[in-house]
């Protein structure tokens, strides 16, 4: 851990690097190659979106920078550290205090309160009672849920779920945030509250935004759009403006 | 680390309450089955060492027949005569008392109320033998012995049921066609477990039995009470050429009578509560197995949840070993709680059952430790170790675990 952790690290390493990676699902005949060589290369504080149509691995990329998931091939650097180097531990431990994860099918702890759900990342921080629930409450207000805190998944709307989701991978304010299609299940009213709370989190926190998304108004958003067709980077440009 | 696992499994516990409900339902029943069981079979066997005793400590009984109870060869071992006892006492020392002693089943009156009952006919030395107390009245007078007088000494439940709470002595009963006296009255000795109750007893002096219902000389049993810190092996095997030698025994026969001491008498009887007791428990053991397979498949059906849960924790940052600890912590709970209530319950159906059965209540702790300790195992087991092979996944696998 003690390569992960150490700081600071130097201003030219990217936060991000993936060399030639590739990730081939099934053996055989059955193979299939989700990921055909994907180079690509994150600054600290960068705002990105992802984009490319269903199917093209953007959400089995995902996965490997959030280290849930590890390549066939190719290399991952996170702050010039070899992830496939570190141990299951390492890694947790890297999950733990740099990233934040909202998953495409948000992954909510179940007939657990929202509350609960949210200062899980906390608690296995080892963050007091107190704290926890100050930091919990805190990020389900700014994803318009400070209502809610006592409902349980099954009591809550697809949309609302996901706003949870959103909470629990920003209450640690992580070096990097995840998200896969974060307003995938949310009016276009919610979406942009979502998406200024992002920018805001980015701007005023640094913390780096990796987004899938298949809306391009909310690709707007990002400082720069990453486009996957098949397994690979199509196109990787700049926004020239943003809101 | 430690006090966040308890929180975590506490809250999982909180929220399948159902799951958790069922979990320990099956280590109680299983725990609390075992530990009944066992603990009234203990009670038994010590209910009928407790009467044994009773007995009188250093009792030796002499029968005819090679073996004690059922299937003893009777043909060709005659009974014994009043001169045996005799016999025994002139020349062995070392004993208390020697009793002659014959019995015989009959139906005595009082008033209008009748009793069946059995009548032993015997000498004074039987209630020495017989570790008996009087409550009330005297024991036979030599006179009356040998003259084979009409008095009988009765035992409590003869009393009850004949007199009800009058008192009996200086009463006639009247016994087939003759009356007899009332001359004592036993203390009670308290019912027996094996549905013998040792006070529905009348005994009476030896030659009236003889003469008036049996009709012979005959004598059952010889009962023969050792003094104390007296070699019983010693005197039993003189006692044994005593009656080869009186019963004309050649030295190539084997023996017509058989000679027991109570310690004997006891390892067999309890030797039957015993086996009775495991019997118990081996059924008992069978809702503990059946108790264990319904946590088995609780656990096993939670596994999918459970999977994607673990996979939830893995990917927000847990660690396999904090992962684990709070299945283990949760796990260990719920079998704690479930030995508990299935112990407290335990004690307490034990504890009223034996009041019922008129056993004595005997606490065994080996078999509560190993009861809980099964059962603990059980829940452990399942609990914990389909939890280790999903904190094993990759988290990415445990998420998308159907
Ligand atoms: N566990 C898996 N086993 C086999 N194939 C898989 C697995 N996961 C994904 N795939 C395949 O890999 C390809 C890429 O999947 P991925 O989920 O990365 O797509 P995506 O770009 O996120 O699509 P969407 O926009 O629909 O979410 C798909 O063709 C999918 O069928
Ligand atoms: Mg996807």
């Amino acid at each position: 851990m003690n390569t992960v952790t150490a700081d600071p690290v130097a201003d030219d390493v990217p936060l991000i690097e993936f060399c030639d990676v590739t990730k081939t699902y099934g053996q055989g005949e059955a193979a299939f190659q989700a990921l055909r060589g994907v180079d690509l290369r994150i600054d600290v504080g960068d705002f990105v979106a992802v984009m490319g149509p269903s199917g093209s691995g953007k959400s089995t990329a995902m996965n490997i920078l959030g280290c849930l998931d590890s390549p066939s091939s190719g290399a991952y650097r996170f702050r010039g550290v070899h992830v496939e180097r570190l141990s299951r531990n390492q890694r947790a431990l890297l999950r733990r205090h740099y990233l934040g994860f909202v998953f495409q099918g948000f992954n909510l702890l179940a007939r657990t309160s929202a509350l609960e759900n949210v200062e899980l990342p906390l608690l296995y921080r080892g963050e007091a009672r107190a704290v926890r629930h100050a930091k919990a409450r805190e990020a389900l207000a700014a994803v318009g849920l400070d209502r809610w805190e006592k409902h349980t998944p099954a009591e809550l709307s697809g949309g609302q779920q996901q706003r949870v989701a959103i909470a629990r991978a920003i209450v640690t304010h992580p070096t990097l945030l995840l998200a896969d299609e974060p307003t995938g299940n949310l009016d276009s009213q919610r979406s942009h509250e979502i998406m200024e709370l992002l920018v805001d989190l980015n701007r005023k926190r640094g913390i780096t935004v990796l987004m899938v998304t298949h809306e391009p108004d909310m690709a707007q958003y990002a400082q720069r759009v990453v486009h996957f067709v098949d397994g690979r980077v199509a196109t990787d440009r700049r926004n020239e403006e943003r809101h | 680390m430690f006090w966040s696992s308890v929180l975590l499994a506490l809250r999982a516990i909180r929220r399948n309450l159902l799951r958790s409900f069922l979990t320990i339902l099956g280590i109680v029943i299983g725990v609390g089955a075992v530990i009944t069981m066992v603990t009234l079979g203990n009670g038994a066997t010590q209910a009928v060492s407790e009467q044994i005793a009773s007995l009188g400590s250093n009792l030796v009984i002499i029968r005819p027949g090679k073996r004690l109870g059922p299937g003893r060869d009777e043909a060709g071992s005659p009974n014994f005569k009043a001169a045996d006892a005799d016999a025994i006492v002139a020349q062995i020392s070392a004993l208390n008392a020697v009793a002659p002693v014959a019995s015989k089943s009959v139906t005595v009156v009082y008033t209008a109320k009748n009793w069946s009952t059995t009548i032993t006919g015997s000498t004074d030395a039987y209630f020495t033998t017989g570790n008996w107390r009087l409550a009330a009245g005297r024991l036979f007078t030599d006179a009356e012995q040998r003259a084979g007088k009409a008095v009988c000494v009765i035992g409590a439940t003869v009393r009850k049921e004949l007199f009800g709470e009058q008192m009996p002595v200086g009463d006639q009963l009247r016994i087939k066609n003759f009356a007899c006296e009332v001359i004592g009255l036993l203390q009670s000795k308290g019912q027996s477990t094996m549905g013998m109750d040792q006070d529905d007893t009348i005994v009476m002096p030896l030659r009236t039995l003889q003469r008036r219902l049996t009709g012979t000389q005959d004598v059952n049993t010889l009962m023969v009470s050792v003094q104390d810190g007296a070699n019983t092996d010693r005197i039993m095997a003189d006692l044994r050429l005593l009656m080869r030698e009186r019963r004309k025994i050649a030295a190539n026969e084997d023996d017509n009578f058989s000679i027991l001491d109570t310690r004997q008498i006891a390892d067999a009887m309890t030797g039957t509560t015993k086996v009775l007791t495991m019997l118990l428990g081996a059924v008992a053991a069978v809702s503990l197995l059946v108790g264990g397979i319904g946590i088995m498949n609780i656990m096993l059906v939670s596994v999918t949840e459970r999977t994607r849960e673990i996979g939830i924790r893995l990917a927000i940052g847990a660690l396999e070993r904090e992962v684990l600890l709070q299945f283990l912590i949760e796990a260990v709970a719920l079998a704690a709680l479930g030995g508990i209530v299935g112990i407290t319950l335990a004690t307490l159906a034990s504890v009223g059952l034996a009041a019922l059965m008129q056993v004595p209540y005997v606490f065994d702790p080996s078999i509560n430790l190993l009861s809980f300790l099964f059962s603990a195992a059980i829940g452990v087991i399942f609990g914990y170790f389909p939890a280790r092979r999903a904190a094993q996944l990759d988290p990415i696998e445990a998420l998308r675990h159907e």
